[in-house]
């Protein structure tokens, strides 16, 4: 063991600023990172080992305690509930002859629930070692079981089980003419970076990860600060459940990508990029690193960049190890730190004290997506589509109840009922935009507009009809940001924790009308007093469905002033079995009958 | 000419890159803390410190005062939700103040006093934590712990080790302390470090030094916290 972690941290020159990436190899090799691995990566990195055990603990795919030789989990998202994932999971577990959340006694193989693995068009999705399995179903799950019980090594299973589809239905500016490699760059060369930069100005676009922040305002702010050492990240943590563009993106437009990023390095001056890969999108990795390589030798990333003098700039990819947080811009840079991803205090802004306290541009995927288009074509030409608020496109992930569910690319201001039509839904009950973290809306309200002004999303869009139990959803997206809180200030820790309890005594039918007002509230203090978006859109799912269907939660209480939280007569059995006793004065009813 | 903010309507000075906080404890304005002492980095997590900066909440300990931020520190809304994030610290933890030694020099107990908090509003969590007594000269009781990160910094920043950290991610978080067994025995604290001495519960306390001032006569027995803090966080009173 010792040898092979030495030569782990050596791979990372020992830097503590890639703790992740040692954790993430160790994890790889012996599945879990033991005490004694964690002793010698304390000594050789000269940290203390608490702040190896804190990181460890904070994300979701690393372990101090085993997992099995193969490491298998369920994407809990609502979309692959609503394909059965749960019937599914337990006859996995069956099959596997283990119980959900623990490793099987052999040591050989584990099985648990993990958040949204961004397969939502192609679930039920699952990762095997940190490798995605899409279009799951029991003659599949018996194969893979088969495998597993032969020992199969993952690198031998069949290729059609990791078979990722981009699915794109409906191609717009961006997705029906990509670029060729190269052409951004030398088109902002000719007119020179600044002008470029203009041209982004002109385009209007808006940060696509959801918030909506200027593009152009964002680089120039980068670009002013004094500080000269500069950084450009691409964040690919595309972890809102529902959201798939981003993997189909550095899919099949990478080379377009990066590009948008170099020409950021350029007009910024940064010498160094990132791209933040979400580690469920670790099937993406090679692919990435072969663009990165091809680039470096078509001299559009290293040294000289084009020719142009004293423009070196290089981009690397760095792994996230599951934790939806990590989405957050100031989350992100900490990760890319090698810590926990704990949301920083702001301001400072990223783009005057971003990674290593340097100025740092944080853009999503999409968005350096555009900026490469738009330095071929010019601002005006992406400024021409859209809203006046909303220039341009937006990038769907479709998925839930229609009859093609995957990518679909809408000028911004096109109504929900034209989305609605053209993937195919009927019987709609409503939709979620923008994830769990966006806005639940009815079908009654399908001539709102895709906008930042109306319905703003960064690419979720999730369709239920009519056989769907709000209840179940809002409990789904609910028990997800519990999970994923990072911990860090009170009213998103304990908030989110509340808030699943709350909910979950309305919808196990523990509810009484003063309940629903109390949840409310809470939903409230939790929005208006946590530390980062997390916080702030926890209870979204709660409050818009809340607004439009109160009679759904309504249907689940019980006429009564007050109801305890817990089944009284359950908690008793244990008094019973110890006091060897099961009479009727052994046993209370949940309230006094009148 | 001097900069200023207005918080509640009142005018007060600023220098350059002093915090909200700093700002009002400077001109003696008590805005409710937990996690914020002003010998240490701030660290913005507890969020009773919250006021209204032109409309919008913000962390008082962590916000930079700049000119003319209106802000907003008592509003029948702002000590409502104080009290309540208050509360959830409490459900959060298992504080029993009548047994526990803290009572009285508590700052968990005298925001809760201050802020007329008479229950705990929501459904307790019955977290299992686990006290380590391991130390012979102190001892942990997690059951206390608010995650205040005092402890942390105060060994990091002042004692120059690292005796503790934050683990764990959520409602899952936990301190843990930097020694291979895990216990405080084997970590390198020492009874004089300041980490020892910061907590601002009953979560590390020194052994063999209880009830030597007896209940009635402790801190904040006999002045309100406001009072409490202001004389010892500003400087000025010397």
């Amino acid at each position: 063991m010792q040898t092979f972690i030495q030569s782990v941290i050596d791979k990372y020159a020992a830097s503590t600023v890639r703790l992740l990436d040692i954790l993430r190899d160790i994890q790889a090799e012996y599945q879990h990172i033991s005490s004694p691995a964690i002793e010698l990566l304390s000594s050789q990195l000269n940290i203390p080992r608490t702040q190896i055990i804190s990181v460890i603990e904070f994300y979701s795919f690393l372990h101090a305690s085993p997992t099995g030789k193969y490491d298998i989990l369920i994407s809990d998202s609502i979309t692959d509930l609503m394909l059965d994932k749960e019937n599914l999971l337990n006859y996995f577990a069956s099959q596997l002859k283990l119980t959900v959340g623990e490793l099987r006694s052999d040591g050989l193989v584990s099985l648990n629930n993990t958040s949204c693995t961004g397969m939502c068009d192609q679930g039920p999705a699952g990762l095997v070692n940190g490798y995605a399995l899409t279009h799951l179903d029991r003659p599949r799950v018996d194969a893979i079981v088969k495998l597993v019980e032969q020992q199969v090594p993952v690198a031998e299973w069949p290729s059609e089980f990791f078979q990722v589809d981009d699915n794109i239905h409906q191609a717009g500016l961006l997705l029906q003419a990509p670029i060729q490699a190269g052409e951004g760059l030398k088109a902002s060369f000719k007119r020179g970076v600044q002008k470029t930069l203009q041209e982004i100005d002109i385009s209007g676009l808006r940060g696509r990860g959801g918030a909506g922040f200027k593009t152009a305002m964002k680089w120039r702010f980068c670009s002013e600060e004094q500080e000269t050492e500069r950084y450009v990240v691409c964040n690919a943590d595309e972890g809102e459940p529902g959201t798939f563009k981003d993997r189909v993106l550095l899919n099949s437009y990478a080379h377009q990508v990066f590009e948008g990023m170099t020409i950021c390095a350029s007009i910024i001056n940064a010498q160094q990029g990132f791209l933040y890969l979400r580690g469920e999108y670790l099937h993406l990795y090679q692919p990435l690193l072969d663009i990165l390589e091809e680039r470096r030798k078509l001299n559009l990333l290293g040294k000289n960049i084009l020719d142009q003098q004293h423009f070196n700039f290089d981009i690397e990819i760095r792994l996230g190890c599951g934790a939806y947080i990590c989405g957050e811009e100031s989350a992100l840079i900490e990760s890319l730190e090698g810590k926990r991803g704990i949301p920083r205090n702001r301001p400072p802004y990223p783009v005057s004290q971003g990674y290593l306290n340097k100025p740092t541009v944080v853009n999503n995927v999409e968005t350096f997506l555009a900026t490469a288009k738009i330095a071929v074509e010019g601002g005006q030409w992406f400024a021409d589509i859209g809203t006046e608020q909303s220039k341009g496109t937006k990038i769907l992930s479709i998925s839930g109840d229609c009859a093609k569910s995957g990518i679909y690319e809408y000028p911004f201001g096109t109504s929900i009922a034209q989305v609605l039509e053209d993937c195919g839904a009927t019987d709609v009950l409503g939709i979620q935009v923008g994830g769990p973290s966006g806005t639940f809306i009815d079908i009654s309200e399908d001539q709102r507009k895709l906008a930042f002004e109306d319905l703003a999303t960064g690419g979720s869009f999730i369709i239920f009809n009519q056989s769907r139990n709000i209840l179940d959803i809002v409990k789904n997206f609910t028990h997800f940001f519990a999970h994923e809180s990072c911990g860090f200030c009170t009213p998103c820790r304990v908030g989110t924790a509340l808030l699943k309890k709350q909910l979950d005594k309305i919808t196990d039918g523990h509810g009484s009308a003063g309940d629903v007002v109390a949840l409310e509230e809470l939903c409230q203090l939790v929005k208006n007093n946590s530390h980062c978006g997390l916080g702030q859109t926890a209870a979204n799912p709660i409050l818009s469905t809340l607004e439009r269907y109160p009679e759904h939660y309504q249907k689940q209480l019980k006429a009564i002033s007050y109801e305890p939280g817990f089944d009284l007569d359950a908690s008793l059995e244990t008094a019973r079995r110890l006091a060897n006793r099961d009479d009727a004065g052994a046993h209370l009813s949940q309230v006094e009958e009148d | 000419m001097s900069q200023t903010i207005t918080i509640d309507g009142k005018e007060i000075p600023f220098s350059e890159g002093q915090t909200i906080m700093d700002a009002a404890i400077a001109a003696d304005i008590y805005i409710p803390h937990l996690c914020h002492n002003p010998d240490y980095t701030p660290h913005g997590s507890c969020k009773l410190c919250t006021v209204k900066v032109n409309g919008r909440n913000c962390s008082a300990c962590t916000f930079p005062a700049t000119e003319g931020q209106e802000i907003q520190n008592q509003s029948d809304e702002l000590e409502k939700d104080r009290k309540r994030i208050t509360q959830m610290l409490f459900v959060e933890g298992n504080h029993f103040c009548p047994s526990c030694e803290k009572t009285g020099n508590c700052q968990l107990q005298g925001v809760a006093y201050y802020l007329d908090m008479h229950d705990n509003h929501f459904p307790h969590f019955f977290a299992n934590r686990e006290v380590d007594s391991s130390h012979p000269e102190i001892l942990i009781d997690h059951n206390r712990c608010i995650f205040c990160n005092l402890c942390v910094r105060a060994s990091q920043e002042k004692d120059h080790k690292n005796v503790f950290a934050i683990s764990g991610r959520g409602i899952n978080k936990r301190l843990i302390i930097n020694s291979i067994s895990g216990q405080l025995k084997d970590s390198d604290i020492a009874i004089d470090d300041c980490a020892a001495h910061i907590c601002p519960t009953g979560a590390i306390l020194i052994k063999r030094t209880g009830y030597q001032v007896p209940i009635g006569e402790r801190i904040y027995d006999k002045q309100k916290i406001d009072a409490v803090a202001l004389a010892k966080e500003n400087k000025d009173h010397g």
